[in-house]
């Protein structure tokens, strides 16, 4: 008998041993039945407790979190939006300042038109002198009869041709008149093309004051719910830090990318000045290490530059230095940026020379024929176009500092809602962990009574058997009575 | 006051900067066994192009070392050519056109050896390696690898060549060898006993001159 086989009963038989085996621990297991189950049931207490409170505790902890994150998340719009509002109301005040400083000077200007215009409307109204009084006169005499008088006739005519004359000096001064008003009224136009400048003016600066005002309104509404903490203003600011963060993201990538060609611009170059032997780490040359360093320190003069134009405020520290300081600050990270912006060109302009000088060499090695030189003009393009990389991209890596605000800003939203997102997602995890033991404790429990079913079989008839009898004997007395 | 302070953190600046530096060397020494003895110094053209290769591929910092391969072996003045380049590239490469005019100017001169003595020339080989402190140490040799000694010279010893990589370039098939291919295999793997005995890093053989590429890096 191998040592394997030392539990068999019935040699090279397994399974009869084992049943012979079952049956005979059977009465002990159904005799532990109760210790088992007990056993069973703090076990899974055991396993399963820790592992529901800790997914109870972190539960509660990403609650906190997520009020905590709320809190910032309000504070932070509440300052935005009220950096919005304040802007607005200095464009206001600017604009007032601005169009409604004039005001007085335009509305003596517009009353002095309109003074200008009424006196001359005044003057429009003089009607010409009114026809004499001898017209009765000559009515009179109209009516008086010839009867082929020679003398009356001669008088009538006399009368008549006088009667032309004053009818036409009459008409002439009628004329003259007229024309005049119409001289009035044309010099009109002038002034009321005035008045319809001035009232345009008038105009298009309330409509800009009222588009402004409607733009604080909107934002005084944001401000407002912002202050009331609600769900609304919080998704929204939530989905706003979302957005920047991904275009902050983007625009950091394709820095990095501006950075990495700056970078393989300087680095050749910058073994020259440092040395092309020396080692940071296995695969790391200090030259390389140096061409990050004059990047790094360039994006770092283009923050100081940023923030002391305000356009950032990472440091509060410039942000509360005074006006003095801040423009010396400006000035110096403008010079250092500029020189640095120099060296890089000229950097640029000696990896040009390195690169062919060693193909140079290369040739002289290679020992074939050596090709026909290019165009002069054309072998000056790349160098010129290298130059004029390595002493651009430094400015332009400068406006990194905007998104890098954005990116930080946002980072903290951002990340604040995907740890709380892990913390209960950890959760979830602990509390499935612990149901599964516990229910994982009770199946096993059925799985030991199933092994022992023939004795709680028997159990149960005796049970039944007994409380029947005891019902009998119950009945009997009763009967009796009855 | 500040001024000191200034002075102190910078120096302190300087020796964190310094203890940061990789103290290990990067830089790669090769030495060039070139056999000038008997036939085999119709080859030389072939070393030329070796020698480029070299010159073309080696980086400021590192070393290079060409050595004729003759009756003794073992001197100082069997080298051709020498040189540590320098870690300025613009000044490497002057170093370079020097090298390979010293070089060339070998190749119109040399003339052929009666015995070929490639034990004395690795041992001159390894010492040099060694004295340059470089991280990366290479042997070539560019010869046939039949050794010949004369009566007088002893070489039957256990030789050092501690982490050194061993390439034999061009081996030639001789006469003999074409009779008998076991000679040459023969000759190749007591080369490559040898040289694993003497604790080379690697043994290695390169016929084709036109893969180049694998003289420098490891298999």
């Amino acid at each position: 008998m191998t040592g394997s086989q030392f539990w068999m009963i019935w040699p090279e038989n397994a399974m009869l041993s084992a049943l012979i085996l079952f049956v005979i621990a059977m009465p002990f297991l159904y005799a532990a039945r109760k210790l088992v189950h007990d056993f069973f049931r703090s076990v899974g207490q055991m396993v399963g407790g820790p592992f529901r409170l800790g997914a109870r505790w972190l539960f509660a902890g990403a609650r906190d979190m997520r009020e905590r994150n709320k809190a910032v998340l309000i504070a932070h719009g509440r300052e935005e939006v009220g950096q919005l509002i304040e802007r607005e109301f200095e464009r206001i005040g600017a604009l007032v300042t601005r169009d409604l400083e004039g005001y007085p000077a335009l509305q003596r200007k517009l009353l002095e038109e309109i003074t200008k215009v009424e006196e001359d409307y005044k003057k429009c109204g003089e009607v010409p002198p009114s026809p004499p009084s001898w017209v009765e006169a000559v009515t009179a005499i109209t009516k008086v009869k010839s009867d082929g008088n020679e003398m009356v006739q001669r008088i009538l005519e006399e009368i008549k041709r006088s009667v032309h004359t004053i009818h036409d000096k009459a008409i002439g001064e009628y004329r003259r008149a007229y024309e005049s008003r119409h001289k009035i009224l044309n010099g009109f136009m002038p002034f009321w093309r005035s008045l319809d400048k001035t009232f345009g003016q008038v105009d298009k600066k309330l409509t800009g004051l009222q588009d402004t005002s409607s733009k604080i309104d909107a934002q005084m509404e944001k401000y407002e719910q912002i202050n009331k903490k609600t769900d609304k203003a919080e998704h929204a600011l939530t989905v706003s830090a979302f957005t920047q963060f991904a275009i902050a993201t983007l625009v950091l990538l394709i820095a990095a990318g501006g950075a990495l060609i700056n970078f393989k611009l300087i680095a050749l170059p910058m073994s020259e000045m440092v040395g092309a032997g020396d080692y940071i780490t296995a695969s790391l040359r200090t030259s390389e290490v140096a061409a990050l360093v004059i990047i790094f320190v360039e994006a770092t003069m283009g923050l100081f530059v940023m923030e002391t134009l305000r356009i950032t405020h990472l440091f509060p520290m410039i942000a509360n230095i005074s006006e003095r300081m801040r423009r010396r600050m400006f000035w110096a990270a403008l010079i250092f940026l500029t020189i640095l912006a120099g060296i890089e060109a000229a950097l640029a302009l000696m990896r040009d020379m390195l690169i062919a000088d060693k193909q140079a060499l290369l040739q002289t090695l290679a020992a074939t024929q050596q090709a026909a030189p290019a165009d002069p003009l054309l072998a000056r393009i790349p160098t010129v176009g290298q130059m004029l990389l390595g002493f651009i991209l430094p400015f332009a890596l400068a406006f990194v500092a905007i998104p890098l605000e954005s990116f930080m800003y946002s980072a903290r939203t951002v990340g604040g809602a995907a740890l709380v997102m892990l913390v209960r997602v950890f959760a979830f995890v602990l509390r499935v962990l612990g149901n599964l033991v516990r229910q994982l404790c009770r199946v096993l429990i059925t799985l030991y009574d199933v092994t022992i079913v023939i004795p709680l079989l028997i159990e149960r008839v005796v049970k039944a058997a007994r409380s029947s009898g005891d019902e009998a004997a119950e009945s009997r007395p009763i009967k009796r009575a009855a | 006051m500040t001024k000191r302070l200034l002075v102190v953190a910078l120096f302190g600046l300087l020796a964190a900067g310094s203890a940061c530096t990789d103290q290990r060397s990067h830089s790669h020494a090769v030495y060039l066994l070139v056999d000038t003895s008997g036939t085999y110094a119709a080859e030389i053209k072939k070393a030329q192009v070796i020698v480029n290769y070299l010159l073309g591929t080696l980086q400021p910092g590192d070393s290079l070392a060409v050595a004729r391969v003759k009756t003794r072996s073992f001197s100082e003045k069997d080298i051709i050519a020498k040189a540590t380049f320098d870690n300025q590239p613009s000044r490497a490469n002057v170093q370079k056109r020097v090298f390979r005019e010293q070089f060339d100017t070998f190749v119109k001169t040399v003339g052929g050896s009666a015995y070929t003595d490639i034990t004395g020339g690795l041992i001159q080989g390894a010492m040099f390696l060694n004295e340059t402190g470089a991280g990366k140490k290479t042997i070539l040799i560019f010869s046939d690898m039949q050794e010949e000694l004369d009566k007088t010279t002893i070489r039957d010893f256990p030789i050092k060549m501690n982490g050194i990589r061993v390439v034999a370039v061009n081996v030639v098939k001789l006469k003999t060898d074409n009779i008998d291919p076991r000679k040459y295999m023969g000759r190749l793997e007591a080369w490559q006993k040898r040289v694993e005995e003497a604790g080379a890093s690697e043994w290695r053989v390169i016929n084709d001159i036109e893969r180049l590429d694998a003289l420098l890096s490891k298999s």
